[in-house]
């Protein structure tokens, strides 16, 4: 495609609140840690866990098998710690931050009927719905709160299915994660609404590292969504969250996000650094479905994956990774088959456009016990423009010869003959080149609950304006 | 409104056009023929503004203005359509949001609001019935997997949805059947109007049986080599290309 001229790059949520903080100065050693523990009122037990982890985490290097180049990370020179000094809701600043990333809590309340936790910087400052949740005795809170009121579930669930070593920003993670989403539904209770956890990163110079921990008891059904902006600035900002999904028997649990933070400016300088490690654990006949639209972050690494322990279980994960000028994604999942009968669904879609670099990586393992294990994998991938790169590494591991394992792969260029055409239709340039990803993100952006599957849309449109070319 | 004049094309230094000049009023139906390799796609492609093609002598005016700096997209706005020969596959977007992309293009293009949605799939409804089209066809993707048929009716449809001054049809009777060429002729017979044009570019008489041209050109070798009449039409069917070559 030939190089065009188009309107300057523009993310719209890259402003920032003027809200007073209270921030701990930069670095990290035990102390900090201890300092961290103490401010929330932690039980014991937590603090030594997160010291544990990170003297495991002391002894890590940072992964150098991604297919992205990043600048290496200080990470003494980040502050840990940053809370907005508010009372939830009554900051009119606050409100009005949360109006412009179009989250009027009591409007939201009205219109979608979803519950939203709002996390800025490193902790919750809103929530919704409380009480219609609770008379079902569905748990949705803060992490921290869930740490204070709900010790035992927390206890028994943190770092059950992302162990503390897992990897370099799990553990770091585990040491110093400051606030994030709890999620608990009880016994044979399908969740009345969507669950939303809203995460913004406001202050500079500082980590984000948000934890959340979504539990299903069995025979339960939830539908979770979390949605993510930060402003514009030239540095790197680091964001290294743990998300950990507990499907018991029987159960169900839908987790969509549509990450856009902060990209970078056209040039590839500042954007978030967005580490993070996604997994879920699926008991007998209980599933897992993975949905993720990501638009943003300078640099993505993550793998929302599934272990398919129980018998019966299902694990499914459909993706949209779009990036353009700088942008690098390295993305995809991992499906464990452990369970017999266990099937998973692979469904990713990558566009590239401008000088960005977009990986699929993705992992198929069936252990010796799983007999007729199934898994179906499609990496689709689209490119616009000349001077972008898409790879797929798909790795198979399969330990069962009753195993059905299929692979698909496809890459495709957006043609000058398709741009032809719409424009004699009438539609411009930029417009047709976002009709053609939305044609192509088609089957991902379908397995989104109704009101994100619009304002995912909207996201791709935004997303590809001034990036081809 | 539809003048073109002495018009020469090249593409990457090969002529493919040499000097055409051709007047369409509105009102009128033109018929272009001529066999394989005239010119006869590179002038539709041409006045659609496909860029590949360069204009080295000669211009384009339609309704008086002069249009081959414009780009394809506002030629559309202007209400030049073409059907292609070969209409290409876009995955995953709907036939339903095609169209209402388009539709509303255009009229966002000429100052007017988004048709409101019930006005506009009532007015899919109506056309779907004229062309004797399924209701599937709209929640299908964009001329995937479509018959050669299926994709000159999507054609039509989008023609007749988009209510142009100037269609130009390119092939349009190539692969349908004759079931098939008798319901578009007739969608395209019922769309027709004092207030447009059509230009049809075919190699056959057969389409030409349905809907009956004002005036037949034959192109040859980048040419317009002859001009006249319905009976031109009905002469070449007889005696093929081969006696005007000779001319």
């Amino acid at each position: 495609m030939k190089t065009r001229e188009l309107k300057d790059f523009d993310y719209k949520y890259g402003f920032y609140t003027s809200i007073e903080v209270d921030k701990f100065s930069k670095g990290l050693n035990e102390d900090t840690i201890r300092t961290l523990s103490e401010k929330k009122n932690e039980p014991l037990w937590l603090m030594y866990w997160r010291l544990d982890s990170f003297s495991l985490w002391k002894k890590m290097m940072e992964p150098k098998w991604g297919n992205v180049k990043l600048k290496q990370k200080q990470y003494q020179d980040i502050s840990y710690y940053s809370a907005p000094i508010i009372k939830p809701l009554q900051d009119p600043s606050l409100e009005k931050t949360l109006k412009k990333l179009g989250l009027s809590l009591e409007e939201q309340k009205r219109i979608n009927g979803i519950a939203i936790d709002v996390v800025m910087d490193s902790i919750l400052v809103a929530s919704t719905f409380k009480k219609t949740l609770a008379e079902k005795g569905i748990i949705f809170c803060s992490i921290s709160d869930a740490i204070r009121n709900h010790p035992e579930l927390v206890k028994k669930y943190l770092g059950k299915v992302i162990n503390k070593n897992d990897n370099f920003y799990a553990s770091l993670n585990s040491a110093v994660f400051s606030d994030g989403s709890f999620c608990y539904i009880p016994k044979e209770t399908s969740c009345p609404m969507e669950l939303s956890t809203y995460f913004r990163i406001n202050e500079g110079g500082i980590g984000q590292f948000e934890r959340t921990l979504v539990i299903a008891d069995k025979g339960s059904y939830v539908s979770y969504l979390e949605g993510c902006t930060a402003p514009q600035r030239k540095e790197n900002q680091l964001h290294a969250a743990v998300v950990e999904l507990i499907a018991l028997e029987g159960s169900e649990i839908k987790y969509s996000t549509v990450q856009n933070w902060f990209p970078g400016d056209k040039h590839g300088n500042g954007g978030v650094y967005n580490f993070v490690t996604k997994r879920g654990l699926c008991e007998r006949q209980a599933k897992i479905s993975w949905t993720q639209i990501e638009t943003g972050s300078s640099i993505t690494w993550k793998y929302p994956s599934c272990v398919l322990q129980g018998d019966n279980s299902i694990g499914e994960f459909y993706s949209v990774a779009l990036t353009k000028n700088y942008q690098q994604a390295d993305t995809g999942t991992k499906m464990i088959h452990i369970g017999k009968n266990t099937k998973s669904t692979i469904i990713s879609k990558g566009i590239s456009a401008g000088k960005s670099k977009n990986s699929y990586r993705g992992l198929v393992k069936v252990f010796s016990k799983a007999t007729n294990a199934k898994n179906y994998s499609q990496c689709d991938s689209l490119l616009v423009g000349n001077e972008c790169g898409a790879y797929t590494f798909p790795y198979i591991e399969a330990r069962n010869s009753s195993a059905k394992i299929e692979h698909e792969a496809t890459i495709s260029k957006i043609e000058e003959d398709q741009i032809f055409y719409c424009n004699q239709r009438g539609i411009d340039f930029e417009k047709s080149v976002s009709l053609i990803i939305n044609g192509f993100s088609r089957e991902v952006l379908n397995k989104l609950p109704l009101e994100f599957a619009i304002e995912a849309r909207k996201l791709l449109e935004i997303s590809i304006d001034g990036s081809v070319g | 409104m539809l003048n073109i004049e002495n018009l020469h094309v090249s593409i990457e230094e090969k002529l493919l056009l040499k000097g055409i000049n051709l007047y369409i009023n509105v009102g009128e139906v033109h018929a272009i023929m001529g066999p394989n390799g005239s010119g006869k796609s590179t002038l539709s492609a041409v006045i659609a503004g496909k860029k590949e093609y360069k204009i080295t002598t000669g211009t384009i005016f339609f309704e008086g203005e002069k249009i081959i700096h414009l780009s394809p997209e506002e030629r559309a706005h202007l209400g030049i359509f073409l059907s292609f020969q070969d209409p290409i596959e876009i995955p995953g977007v709907s036939v339903t949001n095609f169209i209402r992309t388009s539709v509303n293009s255009v009229r966002k293009a000429r100052g007017l609001y988004d048709m409101p949605i019930n006005d506009m799939l009532k007015s899919i409804r109506k056309k779907l019935e004229v062309f004797g089209m399924d209701k599937d066809f709209l929640y299908r993707s964009l001329n995937e997997g479509f018959s050669g048929g299926e994709k000159k009716r999507n054609e039509i449809f989008q023609m007749a949805m988009l209510n142009p001054k100037l269609s130009i049809l390119d092939e349009t009777d190539s692969g349908l059947d004759v079931d098939a060429l008798r319901i578009v002729s007739k969608g395209i017979n019922a769309f027709k109007s004092k207030k447009n044009a059509i230009l049809i570019i075919t190699h056959y008489y057969r389409i030409l049986k349905y809907i009956v041209p004002d005036f037949v050109h034959v192109l040859f070798r980048g040419k317009m080599v002859k001009s006249g009449g319905k009976k031109l039409a009905i002469e070449i069917e007889k005696k093929g290309y081969s006696w005007i070559k000779q001319v």
